[in-house]
């Protein structure tokens, strides 16, 4: 048993992530590359990939610099998703208003479940999350305003600022790359953080942290706050996108895909995530056209990662580079 | 309320704590010993499911039979696992074999899914296991019964082997203290890899058990799974006895949720963990951590 114990946390796999300023110009590259694509690619498509990439940045805020696997974020993604949904095309709220109630549903329901799960550590969480998650998924399928298995259809795009039309794919999608940039900027601003520094040393050495005087449960849970309220603006982007809100949002199989995501990219990595995110997205399209067991291929890719390449993508990178710096 | 009602949830609710008890029984015995969580402990309850469906399809071998062939066909398939993959993961952080699991989970049930479509498929109980018995108290589906009875057999055959045997102790040696046990000579990877084997094929027993009264499905298993992960943190997976336990009682709360507050059937053992992490973090049998 003890042996175990002792063994490096998920997270510590991963190479301390470089601190100090991103390098600018490969942000600004980045962000003409994203501006362009809609102009090459199908713009839904490639703002699913950007929701997904946003979605396992979030889980990755909580799994690589807080150390614990949370398997149930599907619920804060699906949360958000409703509420927006619901707020939208039943109460005709404005686009922003329901996108802000869809980030505070979500983040409330992080402070639900994470004060339960943050009570017990590893393995643990991760089963206590995928329960309360899976609880929240026979409650949404029982309660009337979530319309069961047929899910809040025709959710109504509506307007930004009340003047530019979201019918219009294009605005749409500059609008959702805007708002998804914003969070990009806000996790990696919360990692890079006093905050952030002290979320990495409770993963790495709780006792430490403890005896420094630090209240780790509460950085756990402001932490966990923050990776659900940031799950629920990817969710709730997502009804706008797609127009639907609908139970898939908020399986366990849906919160297995976006700890794949983080996994396939690089756990505890800034930009892992988001590569992950965006591979899997054109690997579930690719597959859903061929006729292949999506599933399948989803779990051998799962299972290669755990067993060859624990770093994730960009963690090898990473440490290659580090390797041929050394 | 009838109270003949009553009876009859109460019955389906003890059988259905009868697969919460075998399927978490086989958690803690693995955990226990390997520090796993075993994630695809739902999809090869499936899966016995499902290989008792094909002898009786393909090699025309009934019920009885299947119930001593598929558990050692599970438990090979868990041993070929345990060897592959699982085996290479032994020292690190335990989420990484819950996550090998999960990917398991996915591709069995995937392959199951891409042949049988997401409907049953019926698997017809023994004659000899149809009708009712008729208990005194109350009559019973036969079938309830046995599963029930059958249940109740394995897991104090397995308590027992853990706890009485000198096969158990090796294991509550190697569990305690993995590299002393080896220096007195007990082959323990060996003895790990059994472990994985024997833990996976109490869940082929309980898939062939289920088949008859669920339909085989390819997601009979993980619908199942994540309500006994629920039964485990509540019960704490350190006790063997307390994952028995605990199944039972919460099959049993169930049973009477459907009967007081139907809607809410699906949702209580979740209530429950809720409520005993609130008041009991370790859950009711475990120790603190």
């Amino acid at each position: 048993m003890s042996k175990v114990e002792n063994a490096p946390p998920v997270a510590a796999v991963s190479p301390s992530t470089r601190t100090g300023r991103a390098p600018l110009l490969w942000v600004a590259l980045g962000i003409v590359v994203l501006l362009l694509l809609p102009h090459v690619l199908y713009p839904v498509f490639v703002m699913k990939a950007l929701i997904a990439a946003l979605f396992a940045c979030a889980f990755n805020l909580m799994l690589g610099y807080g150390g614990l696997l949370s398997f149930g974020h599907a619920a804060f993604f699906g949360t958000a998703a409703y509420a927006m949904a619901h707020s939208t095309k039943v109460w005709g709220w404005p686009f922003e208003a329901g996108l802000l109630l869809g980030v505070i549903a979500a983040g409330f329901m992080g402070v639900v479940i994470g004060v339960l799960a943050i009570r017990r550590q590893g393995i643990y969480f991760a089963m206590i999350t995928l329960a309360l998650s899976q609880m929240l998924y026979f409650v949404y399928l029982q309660t009337p305003f979530t319309h069961g298995e047929d899910g809040i259809q025709g959710v109504p795009r509506g307007r930004v600022l009340g003047v530019f039309d979201l019918g219009d794919s294009m605005i749409m999608y500059h609008t959702l790359l805007l708002i998804v940039l914003c969070g990009f900027w806000l996790i990696w601003r919360a990692v890079h953080s006093p905050f952030g520094q002290v979320l990495k040393a409770i993963r790495d050495n709780e006792p430490r942290a403890i005896s420094l005087g630090y209240n780790v449960d509460r950085y756990k849970l402001l932490a966990f706050i923050l990776s659900a309220a940031l799950s629920g603006l990817a969710g709730a982007l997502n009804a706008v996108v797609f127009q639907l809100a609908s139970l898939n949002d908020t399986t366990w199989q849906h919160s297995g895909e976006v700890i794949l995501m983080t996994l396939l990219g690089g756990v505890g990595t800034i930009l892992g995530p988001a590569v992950g995110g965006v591979l899997v997205v054109t690997l579930q399209n690719y597959l859903a056209a061929s006729g292949l067991p999506v599933d399948v291929v989803i779990g051998l890719i799962f299972i290669a990662c755990v067993l060859v390449f624990r770093r994730g993508l960009i963690g090898e990178l990473l440490a290659w580079r580090e390797k041929k710096k050394s | 309320m009838s109270y003949q009602a009553l009876m009859a949830q109460l019955a389906i609710g003890v059988s259905n704590g009868a697969f919460y008890a075998m399927l978490s029984l086989g958690l803690a015995v693995i955990f226990g010993m390997l520090n796993v969580v075993n994630f695809a402990h739902g999809a090869l309850f499936m899966l016995g499911a499902f290989v008792a469906l094909f002898l009786k399809l393909k090699l025309g071998l009934g019920y009885f039979p299947a119930l001593l062939i598929v558990p050692i066909v599970v438990g090979l398939v868990g041993v070929l696992i345990d060897l592959t993959m699982l085996k290479r993961l032994r020292g690190l952080d335990p989420l990484y074999s819950l996550l090998l699991t999960f990917g398991i989970t996915l591709v069995l049930e995937g392959i199951f899914r891409y042949f049988y479509g997401s409907s049953g498929v019926p698997y017809s109980a023994p004659d000899e296991l149809v009708g009712a018995v008729d208990l005194g108290f109350m009559i019973m589906p036969l079938y309830r019964f046995w599963v029930i009875v059958a249940s109740a057999v394995v897991c104090f055959g397995t308590w027992y082997a853990i706890e009485r045997t000198r096969l158990g102790a090796y294991l509550r040696a190697a569990t305690e203290n993995a590299t002393l046990t080896q220096a007195f000579g007990i082959n323990v990877p060996v003895l790990l890899t059994l472990t994985y084997g024997l833990g996976v094929g109490l869940a082929g027993f309980a898939g062939v058990l289920a088949a008859p009264i669920y339909q085989v499905n390819p997601l009979m298993g993980s619908n199942l799974i994540i309500v006994v992960f629920a039964v485990v943190v509540i019960g704490g997976m350190g006790s063997i006895l307390g994952a028995i336990v605990s199944g039972f009682a919460l099959g049993i709360l169930e049973g009477l949720t459907k009967v007081f507050y139907p809607e809410a059937s699906n949702i209580v053992v979740f209530v429950v963990m809720a409520i005993v992490l609130l008041v009991k973090p370790a859950g009711l049998f475990g120790r603190a951590t």
